[in-house]
């Protein structure tokens, strides 16, 4: 099953209810997605990537993950 | 040696390792040529892991790290980032605090070089 940016913004926003989330990817493979959410606040960028990887899930996952790359931007709302 | 043991002792040995799909000379990714590239040009001297000759250490780092994707940069035994975060150090100058708050030699010119181009 090919994903779409929507199918990616709907698995974050489950585990990020509050956050701002914009996905863009067109070609249904290499996805980019910014997550701003207040509980990255405080979290280095590996932490803060890992807890949006979790979110995705088995999504991510290599050779039977559909995702073959999602670029991550994550920070804390300024 | 079990793969997290080869990990573990390769990073024990190397101040800078870069687990990545190809080598450093010949990269097989364009994320991993992306972090192999920023390192090669700062001059930051570097081991390289190929994860694609081994099925075991492409896996095994993931678990390591926990962590789903490759290129992954480990600086001093630490796990610094992917190419996203890799990328943002780079840009913001970050990258260059953390190799001198571990005491790893880079081209600072060659930094603010990449930084000019991308600004």
């Amino acid at each position: 099953m090919p994903i779409n940016a929507q199918d990616i913004e709907d698995l974050i926003r489950a585990s990020f209810p509050h956050a701002k989330i914009q996905v863009e990817g067109y070609d249904g493979v290499h996805f980019s997605a910014e997550v701003i959410d207040e509980s990255f606040r405080g979290m280095n960028r590996v932490q803060q990537q890992r807890a949006v990887m979790k979110a995705l899930g088995d999504k991510m996952d290599g050779a039977k993950g559909e995702l073959h790359a999602l670029g991550l931007t994550t920070k804390a709302p300024d | 040696m079990s793969a997290a043991e080869t990990i573990s002792d390769t990073i024990a040995k190397n101040d800078v390792v870069l687990f990545m799909k190809g080598t450093k000379m010949m990269p097989q990714c364009g994320f991993s040529s992306r972090v192999a590239g920023v390192l090669n040009f700062m001059g930051v001297e570097f081991a390289d892991v190929n994860v694609l000759e081994d099925p075991e250490i492409r896996q095994g780092i993931k678990d390591f790290s926990d962590w789903p994707t490759v290129p992954q940069l480990y600086v001093k035994g630490e796990f610094v980032g992917g190419c996203d975060i890799i990328t943002e150090m780079t840009l913001s100058g970050e990258l260059d605090q953390m190799f001198d708050a571990k005491g790893v030699a880079y081209n600072k010119e060659a930094a603010d070089k990449i930084r000019e181009s991308n600004a």
